[in-house]
């Protein structure tokens, strides 16, 4: 668990000023501790992330928001299809034939 | 690695600007985060990243320009990208299910399955409230014991939390219920207590296991002993056993960490021979009988892969 500084210290392409401005806006919820905000990996990754848009790709501001809220769908997507691919694969090999075969079928009736 | 300028679809001359204008054009279309789950645009992302690293710094382009550094020197480490901690976040804390919402309309056993799963998160207007999470430190001797600590909230009050004994470093404590209030008759949301655990100077933990250090003097090595060790629990006495030597480990059975469910770890003891701090004549005149006619070499196994 790091506190602000050490993100700060960490990331490097990052100013407290900006960490805290982000937090409030929501973009990175960090957990509450006795010592104020306390982030781990998952946050700190998504602290580079939204260095690299702001950053790298000059996205502005507004824009950041929009982004991170269509990247959180679609991992929260993907997750769900992970879990449901896992559930489908604990299933006899007739049943998953039949999935397979009624999700092919689906799939070739799109137009 | 390729020549970084084909790398970035510039030409030999271009300007920083110009290469600068590239990379930003081409970080937008590859990053990794952007696109989860496709490892081409990853690896492609990796030597874009690389070859910036060269001909995006006008120093470094110089050096390269002028053959002094080649571009595989420059290839860098694979980064840990936000996905990669997403997907292996086991509680998907950022993760949005709001994509889901409309799926209870479908009929059959497929509503009922993401209809289900979606209840919990949203319904109508109804929205369940969102998760707080805290991180707390815990002392190694309240984590093995339990305690009971105060997790103030933010309206002011403060729920007591109860921390079973055998906790571990990095375990999440969840609180049903205790996150901020749902909308509309949603229920509330729930609080993840993550839990730090201190080290100790005497006990070292692994798993439910403990281990301790301890000297022993030269005649207890070569003489046995019984002496006396800490444990969690209080002074235990031991015996060591005649002939012992440093490095040794000795086993208090069920003298570990006893969780609140599971049956108890063990203590090791392992054994380090400290010699007398200020050796006297004495001590010299027994090393020197000994030396006269040792004839093992402690060092045998030293040369054994030489």
């Amino acid at each position: 668990m790091l506190d602000e500084h050490d993100v700060v210290a960490t990331v490097r392409r990052v100013q407290l000023k900006e960490l805290r401005l982000w937090v409030q806006e929501g973009w990175i919820k960090p957990a509450v501790s006795d010592d104020g905000p306390a982030f781990d990996d998952l946050d700190v990754a998504r602290v580079r992330l939204v260095c690299d848009l702001r950053k790298e790709m000059s996205l502005p501001v507004d824009a950041v928001p929009v982004v991170l809220s269509l990247l959180d769908q679609v991992h929260g997507l993907r997750r769900e299809l992970r879990d449901l691919a896992q559930a489908v694969d604990t299933q006899p090999p007739e049943v998953r034939r039949a999935i397979s075969a009624a999700y092919q079928a689906g799939a070739s009736k799109q137009p | 690695m390729d020549d970084p300028y084909k790398t970035l679809g510039v030409a030999k001359d271009a300007s920083q600007a110009e290469i600068k204008k590239a990379y930003r054009k081409l970080v937008k279309t590859l990053h990794p985060d952007l696109h989860p789950g496709d490892a081409a645009k990853a690896a492609q992302f990796q030597a874009v990243s690389a070859a910036n690293d060269i001909i995006g710094d006008a120093k470094q382009r110089k050096r390269f320009d002028a053959g002094e550094i080649d571009a595989s020197g420059q290839e860098r480490p694979p980064r840990q990208y936000y996905r990669d901690h997403a997907n292996a976040d086991p509680r998907g804390r950022y993760d949005s299910g709001a994509g889901f919402g409309d799926f209870e309309d479908l009929s059959g056993a497929f509503s009922d399955l993401f209809g289900a799963r979606a209840q919990s998160r949203s319904k109508g207007f109804a929205a369940r409230g969102a998760d707080r999470r805290y991180h707390l430190k815990v002392g190694f001797l309240d984590a093995v014991r339990g305690a009971t600590r105060a997790v103030p909230l933010p309206d002011g009050s403060a729920i007591d939390l109860k921390i079973p004994a055998g906790v571990r470093d990095g375990q999440t404590l969840r609180l049903r219920g205790k996150g901020q209030a749902g909308v509309g008759g949603g229920p509330a949301g729930d609080a993840y207590v993550e839990l730090s655990v201190d080290t100790h100077p005497v006990f070292t933990r692994d798993g439910n296991d403990i281990e301790v250090e301890l000297p022993i003097s030269f005649d207890e090595a070569i003489l046995g002993a019984k002496v006396e060790v800490p444990t969690l629990t209080g002074k235990v006495s031991m015996g060591i056993p005649k002939g012992a030597t440093s490095g040794q480990r000795l086993r208090l059975k069920g003298k570990g960490v006893a969780p609140a469910s599971g049956a108890a770890g063990d203590q090791f003891v392992r054994l380090k021979i400290v010699t007398p701090s200020k050796p006297d004549a004495e001590m010299e005149a027994i090393a020197q009988r000994w030396r006269d006619h040792a004839t093992e070499d402690p060092r045998a196994n030293s040369w054994r892969e030489l």
